[in-house]
């Protein structure tokens, strides 16, 4: 796998800076979660924030895609720089994301799951629903026919009409991955996607994140705790500690940056 | 005929959405609904238009009302009775003022009246939840009844305080005042059910009724794909209130007649409905006609059972009649909360593998 990763990555067009995060910081109450975090995300890249437990990385998703405000610094997203932003706004410029804790709609099948993800691009009014004929019938199965893709793509074509709530953890991501997709998001914002996976289940995951950057060009900023994993798929690395940004850059600088190797990767390594 | 879908491929996804996907479904409902339609008038009476389908299908209207809010969108509420009362007195004043309006207008403006008082009660909705809104709610119920019982303007300043439906006619046959037909009035009232149960099941299953669902199974994740918990939660509120308006509209304008207030539309009304959606099934259009028609019959086939079967006095029966529903109630709510239709939808995919259950 770590062929065609390479591969992959040599082969792509990394763009311009399409987020910009400007000294976020962000407490609880007496918590200090995120210090200071200053990074940019450029079109098309893949990146990776890692980090012990604790060290603020679901915080700072959080904050990007609107979930939670900063008291201090700025996000900027394709130009447009916002301080407060409600998380359907963020949606709405195309930022879509998976939770750490599975967020998904238990009672609906993955189906629904999915083509609730194209919500936001669907525009026929309740009264043409109510008919359902005409346009509003082709929207619906113009999206379905869409979200059918999804699924395919995303080998889940035997779980299509299963409550979700029903499905076994790896599936359950999958299906996440398969809403958050359904939005056609600009931008993929991943919280822990192999967390509690086999190998085997890594295997595929990575495969989908990186099949998802190369084939829709989607920019992608994932968390991981498996290392091997982030070497492999990522272009660029940030690392947290404490709620500090304590390193970033290429996975191999990353990888041979001392006070990483001590705060972080020393202390999972020995 | 084997209840089978085997040869029944679905080539394109708008067979695959149909309501109901199988063919004998298909025509196990059309069935219904054709003797529902030309059979059921010609053998209907006053006693069974008034004690069993009018109640069925008014309760069967506001039941589709309360899943849309509580099953589909998980807002729960207890204030049905109040905005049936809505809907009854906007027919009321609406009738009374304009005698020349088709009595079909009139209902639907009778909905959209109490959509727009919904929303107005809905509100709350939008910073509190469960339980605190089930309480928010309750006090509409309150207030609205009272309100209709305090202000003369709401029943004409008539000294009864009732409202009574004037006589009017449709299609040149007499649909409302004493002397009605049966079968007018079943009919009138098959009508709005039909139609606006399919209109229900089209909204629930598009865009909007996604929206509900994912507000009802995770508020925070709905937002965080772009779905406004504000227009969401009020749309609910709206299209609810609709239903719940025009169930109140043809509760008192066809079905009862004439209606005080504080004994027609008090909080056991409220109860009741929320009775019949917890057994039929939460979020399911079927579970709201299998519930009211399982709440309409089962006090009817209990008395028949017990007081004339084996002479039971009157007031056991009522006792065992509450005793039964509280059962039934538990039962649904820790076994089965989809009801009735989940164990329809059970007993169908046991059929489906008979006479091999593996
Ligand atoms: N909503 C919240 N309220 C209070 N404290 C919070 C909240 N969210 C996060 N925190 C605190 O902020 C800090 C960073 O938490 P965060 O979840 O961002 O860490 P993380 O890097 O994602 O950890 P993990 O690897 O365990 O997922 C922790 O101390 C946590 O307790
Ligand atoms: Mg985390």
């Amino acid at each position: 796998m770590t062929e065609t990763a390479q591969q992959m990555t040599s082969a792509k067009k990394i763009g311009d800076v399409v987020l910009a995060v400007d000294n976020i910081s962000l407490s609880f109450g007496g918590v200090r979660a995120l210090s200071d975090i200053s990074f940019q995300v450029r079109e098309h890249q893949v990146l990776s924030i890692i980090g012990p437990n604790g060290a603020g990385k679901s915080s700072l998703l959080n904050v990007i895609n609107g979930f939670y405000h900063p008291q201090e610094g700025t996000i900027t997203y394709r130009g447009v720089t916002r301080k407060q932003m409600k998380p359907h706004q963020a949606a709405r410029q195309g930022i879509a994301r998976t939770f750490q804790n599975i967020a998904l709609f238990k009672g609906m099948s993955t189906l629904d799951n999915i083509m609730t993800g194209r919500n936001t691009i669907m525009t026929r009014n309740v009264l043409w629903q109510a008919l359902r004929v005409g346009p509003a019938l082709q929207e619906e199965l113009a999206h379905r026919h869409r979200v059918e893709e999804i699924i395919d793509f995303l080998e889940i074509e035997h779980i299509r009409k299963t409550p979700v709530g029903k499905l076994p953890y790896g599936l359950q991501k999958r299906v996440e991955l398969g809403r958050a997709l359904a939005a056609e998001p600009s931008m993929l914002l991943l919280d822990e996607p192999m967390a509690g996976m086999n190998v085997e289940e890594k295997q595929d995951m990575s495969r989908f994140v990186l099949d998802v950057n190369s084939e829709f060009g989607t920019t992608i900023v994932l968390i991981e705790h498996d290392m091997g994993v982030v070497m492999d798929i990522s272009d660029y690395v940030v690392v947290l500690d404490y709620g500090r940004k304590i390193g970033d850059g290429l996975p191999d600088e990353v990888r041979s940056n001392q006070d990483v190797i001590d705060a972080y990767l020393g202390v999972s390594h020995d | 005929m084997l209840y089978r879908e085997t040869g029944q491929f679905k080539t394109s996804y708008q067979a695959d959405q149909a309501i109901f996907p199988i063919a004998q479904d298909r025509w196990f409902i059309f069935g219904i609904i054709a003797i529902a339609v030309f059979v059921v008038p010609f053998l209907i009476d006053d006693y069974g238009a008034n004690a069993v389908l009018l109640p069925f299908l008014v309760y069967a209207m506001a039941a589709i009302g309360l899943n849309i809010l509580t099953g589909y969108c998980g807002q729960l509420s207890l204030g049905t009775g109040g905005f049936m009362a809505v809907g009854a007195y906007s027919t009321y004043k609406l009738f009374t003022a304009f005698p020349d309006l088709n009595l079909i207008v009139i209902v639907i403006l009778s909905g959209l009246i109490t959509a727009a008082v919904g929303v107005l009660f809905g509100l709350p909705s939008l910073r509190i939840k469960g339980f605190y809104l089930a309480v928010a709610t309750l006090a509409s119920q309150f207030f609205l009844v009272w309100m209709f019982n305090k202000f003369g303007w709401f029943y004409n300043y008539n000294m009864t305080g009732m409202i009574n439906m004037p006589a009017s006619t449709m299609f040149g046959l007499q649909l409302t005042g004493p002397g009605a037909h049966p079968a007018v009035r079943y009919l009138f009232c098959l009508g709005f059910v039909l139609v606006f149960a399919l209109v229900a099941k089209n909204i629930v299953r598009g865009r909007l009724g996604r929206e509900w669902m994912a507000i009802r199974d995770m508020d925070i994740a709905a937002e965080i794909i772009g779905i406004r918990p504000l227009y969401a939660k009020l749309s609910a509120f709206a299209v609810s209130s609709f239903y719940v308006g025009m169930a109140g509209a043809l509760y008192f304008g066809i079905w009862l007649s004439s209606a005080e207030p504080v004994e027609a539309f008090d909080i056991n009304q409220s109860f009741l409905v929320l009775f019949m959606i917890i057994i039929g099934g939460l979020g399911s259009i079927m579970g709201s006609f299998l519930g009211a028609a399982f709440i309409v019959l089962m006090p009817l086939v209990l008395k028949n059972f017990m007081v004339d079967g084996l002479d039971i006095a009157v007031v056991t029966a009522k006792h065992v009649e509450i005793i039964t529903m509280g059962m039934l109630i538990i039962f649904f709510l820790i076994v089965e909360p989809h009801g009735l239709a989940r164990l329809w939808t059970i007993a169908k995919e046991k059929l489906r593998l008979w006479p091999f259950p593996h």
